[in-house]
């Protein structure tokens, strides 16, 4: 009996390892690959000295960071300032206990998988919160301040992009969401709301254009510009982790999960896991093509898109889609 | 209506996307540092150093031109008759941490026994080891002179 309980203990714990491992490790190659691409596009070498190519520029980075002296303001809240970095951190790691990597591998196989995975992608907004607070200094408190208007902004438009594909599936599973697109991936019929999904992905993990809580130009570092050491990495590892979640959800919701691209002979033998990879790769490719490529916005216009842009046309889109499946009785059981 | 069109098709967007593409295939413009090194002109102002005839004789004669002519104030030369006769300095101070690197010292030197040689790694970790003396100076002169007789011999006909 205790024996039982165990070893279910024990299966659960590798089965999160397994997930958690990977995602640290593909965090490190994510930070070397966005700062060679950078480069390349920049016309730089990049980091090129430590290891091959430099592939180990993010361990000895990380190594670095660790091994510094920690912090803490003295008019700060420690409590909470230390807890800000952690929250992110196990946040934006607890979204993957949901995300199916191929047929049956995944953590948690909960029939509100999306739900789950927005809830969690939003609470990620309360780390930064208690971090800027926390600091009790300004420019963290502004990005925390122009954090939290943001995500909420664009958690809108996301919900109802959501709220599309879900008419789409019938099913708020993430598995039966991959499953429904094995004639077409839904980024072809859905496209415009593939982009939305996309650019308010970029405003919700932070990256640029959309960086307004971390602008370096006139925040310092924004939400995290106390923190070193330790905290920072956390904050550093949890902000690229939940990069990667979005765009696996990106690869979830509108590209197909594991599916191959046609299912014909060579393409289908191959593992879904390396489909789902490679997609998940070109995502984040995207990700970092587009901070090479575009300015900030300024904090108005970013409401404005928000709201004014992206809110009324996800909007009439899910409308539309609705309408459309309900004429031509496309709806899913 | 045709900029509505442009705009909600995110053209624009995708013209500049598209640029950078491009640009991740083209060469690369900086070089690998360390490694590589971009070309340096014969005329370039890097770290002092003293001459030496090539008898070994130091050609510095102590007219104090360097000194008078340094807009920082960075040289200091103290001065003698030595044993033979000869006028020569006993002590010529170059405070790095003062100079500009402007090459008037090299320009007014009547004999070119101070000039700006070709070396700008000389990086230190402490502030004094950047006040060089006569000795430190020489010892930049005799392990740079093949670099800085050439350097001289290149840009003579400028002179």
């Amino acid at each position: 009996m205790t024996y039982d309980i165990l070893i279910t203990g024990l299966i659960i714990i590798a089965q999160i390892l397994a997930v958690v491992v990977p995602v640290l490790i593909s965090v490190a190659f994510l930070v070397y690959a966005e700062r060679k691409v950078l480069a390349l596009i920049q016309l730089r070498r990049g980091p090129n000295i430590v290891g091959p190519f430099g592939i180990l520029q993010s361990f000895a980075d990380a190594l670095k960071l660790i091994t510094k002296e920690n912090i803490i303001p003295s008019g700060s809240n420690k409590i909470v300032f230390i807890l800000a970095p952690i929250i992110t951190m196990v946040l934006s790691l607890a979204g993957w206990a949901v995300i199916p990597f191929a047929p049956g591998w995944v953590v948690s196989d909960i029939n509100v998988g999306i739900m789950y995975l927005f809830a969690v992608s939003s609470l990620g907004v309360y780390g930064i919160i208690m971090a800027g607070w926390a600091s009790n200094s300004q420019y963290p408190f502004l990005g925390a301040l122009r954090s939290a208007a943001q995500m909420v902004s664009y958690e809108v438009s996301i919900g109802f992009v959501i709220i599309t594909v879900l008419l789409c599936v019938g099913s708020l599973n993430l598995s039966k969401i991959v499953l429904a697109q094995q004639t077409v991936w839904f980024a072809i019929p859905l496209l415009p709301m593939f982009i939305i999904f996309f650019i308010s992905a970029l405003a919700e993990t932070n990256r640029l254009p959309f960086d307004l809580p971390e602008d370096e130009s006139t925040l310092v570092a924004g939400f995290f510009t106390e923190y070193s050491s330790a905290s920072f990495v956390l904050f550093f590892l949890g902000e690229y982790a939940s990069m990667i979640l979005m765009s696996s959800m990106t690869v979830i919701l509108f590209l197909g999960g594991w599916l191959p691209p046609f299912d014909v002979y060579p393409l289908n033998v191959v593992p879904g896991v390396i489909w789902f990879t490679l997609k998940v790769i070109f995502i984040l490719f995207l990700f970092i093509w587009v901070r090479g490529t575009f300015p900030r916005y300024r904090y108005d216009q970013l409401m404005r898109l928000g709201w004014k842009v992206f809110l009324p046309f996800s909007l009439f889109w899910v409308v539309a889609t609705s309408g459309f499946l309900v004429y031509f009785d496309m709806l899913p059981n | 209506m045709y900029k509505l069109i442009k705009s909600f098709t995110l053209f624009e967007l995708f013209q500049g996307l598209f640029l950078t593409f491009k640009y991740i295939f083209k060469s690369k413009v900086t070089i690998n540092y360390p490694h590589e090194k971009g070309p340096l002109s014969p005329r370039f102002r890097g770290e002092h150093a003293l001459r030496r005839y090539p008898s070994g004789e130091e050609r510095c004669i102590a007219c104090k031109l360097c000194e008078a002519v340094c807009p920082a104030q960075a040289i200091t030369i103290e001065a003698e008759p030595r044993e033979d006769g000869s006028r020569r300095t006993t002590r010529y101070d170059i405070d790095m941490t003062k100079c500009i690197y402007c090459g008037l010292c090299q320009e007014s030197c009547p004999v070119d026994a101070i000039v700006e040689g070709p070396n700008f790694e000389f990086a230190t970790e402490t502030r004094e080891e950047l006040i060089y003396n006569k000795d430190k100076l020489l010892e930049n002169g005799d392990r740079w002179e093949q670099e800085i007789a050439q350097n001289i011999h290149l840009d003579r006909k400028y002179r």
